[in-house]
């Protein structure tokens, strides 16, 4: 590492770590529990599970992003960050926040929106929050010798994402005015502002794994972003085709969303292309498997298995089933999660001076990881689909569906056993960097 | 060849003009004469059953509008389907409600709540949906 405050991020991501192992676990609750085993309903409902899984994921991949930036900020601005105190002040709150709305969750103190179950009160502890952690990268970033592209496409993420939490804090009485806002959040958050995040910390990556000059990859990230906004902003309409607002966002959100898969394959050919025409190869080929690989799995996930029920004449039999779990699960994973591990992997040498850059461990958590997930990815699509064909068909009840769809979770809980060992080894790679410390910054060759 | 320069036009142009049709599509939405939701029928039985929707997080288990978790059935069309007295019955349920194994929290509302939550469903069933009222419920009377 180049600067000091740089460190500041390996807690950050040390808090994902922790929260993404949480988050597994509970996603194996509500695994089981669709195949019959529920004997935690009493302590831990579905609807309890749920929440806790999926705001662990929203919060450990906020929590690394937030460590992105405390790495990327300094060393592209050329400065140290302006505080480092309040950076740790900023990690205990998000961690405290976050560990009371997940204790909350399990005495029913919560919004009961999807995505958006932090109570209200907690609410306004995480818009200060993240108030202080924007605070501090634009203040680094205004004090700045140097501002570039993917230090500012970051930090209008960071910012854009922050304005867009404020929409679901909205109240309203109606549950279609609800909807429709709690949409601008989720919806604009990671089919848009998440992917300006992401491009700024995949931009980082390959200026600094390809050695391809940054105004190239610059000039492309600005493409790929505002090819991102000019399909992901009006595709919010996907999510009104079927929620009892006007017909139009059913011709506006069918056409722009059906080009929001540009932006992803925008993203994968940039990655691959930078790589090929890369001449520096650096040393760090866990960094470039990850690299590359949330690159191409982004595109699958989101770009494509969201392409495959997008369309208004699709989604009308598709909305509400699991197959929104089959497109969900591969996209989050293909797009945030591994961008996330991608930026560990290639900052913990430089933190901690430790150069493991390549270890059959290591690989193993690539491959394992992936292939589970893309396994839970077809068990939820197969159950998805037979649930489609089976309930909204064939006119079969709920609960008769599910018992004949339950053997595909059988499926699932064998691939999350899969994509958990691969988490388990790059976790124990994690905790074999050690803690970051002041040598690196002498020892690290390839920045 | 497209400039840097260029290119950034083309993403700060394309992100505003984007955003500004996306704020007049939903201004436009939500005119008067647009409503499919019968928003001026919302009385403070639905409000207060929505509220314990959320309170409860029914959409943790169930879906409505065709958004939840997928665990439970959809609620869109429900009083359709099984009346309600059964609804009733299933809310104020002292035991976990299982009748095909799967189980709901036993929450035990009171009357009162049993029926605010009901007013709820109530409205949601005559939201035009643009024909998903119609897919997602095939076991609802025909209308």
């Amino acid at each position: 590492m180049k600067y000091k405050s740089q460190k500041v991020a390996y807690w950050f991501f040390a808090l994902s770590m922790l929260l993404l192992v949480l988050q597994i676990v509970y996603g194996f609750i509500m695994g089981f529990a669709r195949v019959g085993m529920d004997g935690l309903h009493e302590i831990i409902p579905f609807n309890t599970a749920r929440a806790v899984h999926t705001n662990l994921l929203v919060v450990w991949l906020l929590s690394g992003f937030m460590g992105a930036a405390y790495y990327i900020i300094p060393e592209e601005s050329k400065r140290e960050l302006v505080s480092v105190k309040l950076a740790y002040v900023q990690l205990i709150s998000l961690a405290l926040v976050g560990v009371t709305a997940i204790i909350g969750y399990h005495f029913n103190w919560w919004e009961g929106r999807k995505f958006l179950e932090i109570p209200r009160q907690l609410d306004y502890l995480v818009v200060i929050n993240v108030l202080l952690f924007l605070g501090l990268i634009l203040l680094t970033l205004y004090k700045a010798k140097r501002r570039t592209t993917t230090s500012i496409v970051l930090a209008m993420g960071l910012l854009f994402a922050a304005l867009l939490y404020l929409p679901g804090m909205l109240p309203f009485d109606s549950q279609v005015m609800d909807s429709f806002f709690r949409w601008w959040v989720v919806h604009l958050w990671v089919e848009g502002v998440w992917e300006l995040i992401m491009g700024g910390i995949l931009s980082f990556l390959l200026i600094k794994l390809t050695g391809v000059d940054r105004e190239v990859i610059e000039k492309w990230l600005y493409v790929i972003v505002g090819l991102t906004f000019l399909s992901g902003v009006l595709g919010t309409g996907h999510h009104y085709y079927y929620i009892g607002v006007n017909d139009i966002w059913i011709i506006v959100g069918g056409i722009f969303s059906a080009l929001e898969p540009l932006a992803f394959l925008g993203m994968a050919l940039f990655a691959i292309n930078m790589y090929r025409k890369g001449e520096k190869k650096h040393p760090n080929k866990l960094a470039l498997f990850w690299t590359l690989g949330c690159a191409i799995v982004s595109f699958v996930g989101a770009g494509l298995l969201g392409f495959a029920h997008t369309l208004p004449q699709t989604n009308l039999y598709t909305h509400g089933t699991l197959v929104t779990a089959m497109h969900g699960h591969l996209a989050f994973w293909g797009a945030y999660a591994m961008i996330v591990l991608a930026m560990i992997s290639y900052a913990m040498p430089n933190l901690t001076g430790r150069k493991i850059y390549e270890s059959n461990r290591g690989r193993a958590a690539f491959w394992l990881s992936n292939i589970g997930m893309l396994g839970m990815t077809v068990a939820f699509g197969v159950a998805g689909v037979a649930q489609v064909y089976l309930e909204r068909k064939f006119k079969m009840d709920f609960m008769m569906v599910q018992n004949e769809i339950s053997i595909h979770f059988v499926t699932l809980l064998i691939c999350a056993t899969l994509f958990t060992v691969g988490i388990i080894f790059y976790i124990l790679d994690f905790i074999k960097y050690g803690r970051p410390n002041d040598e690196a910054l002498e020892t690290a060759e390839h920045l | 060849m497209l400039s840097k320069k260029q290119a950034r036009t083309f993403f700060l142009g394309g992100t505003m003009l984007t955003f500004l049709i996306f704020i007049a599509l939903t201004i436009y939405s939500f005119s008067g004469e647009q409503d499919q939701a019968n928003t001026l029928q919302l009385n403070e039985p639905i409000v207060r059953g929505k509220q314990l929707w959320e309170k409860n997080n029914c959409m943790g288990c169930h879906t409505i509008l065709g958004e939840g978790a997928y665990y439970a059935p959809e609620l869109t069309k429900v009083i359709d389907r099984r009346g309600k007295g059964y609804i009733k019955a299933v809310l104020m349920s002292p035991v976990s409600w299982a009748p095909n194994g799967r189980k709901m929290v036993a929450y035990g509302f009171t009357d009162a709540e049993a029926e605010d939550l009901i007013a709820f469903f109530d409205w949601i069933d005559d939201i035009d949906l643009n024909g998903f009222d119609r897919v997602v419920s095939p076991l609802a009377k025909d209308k």
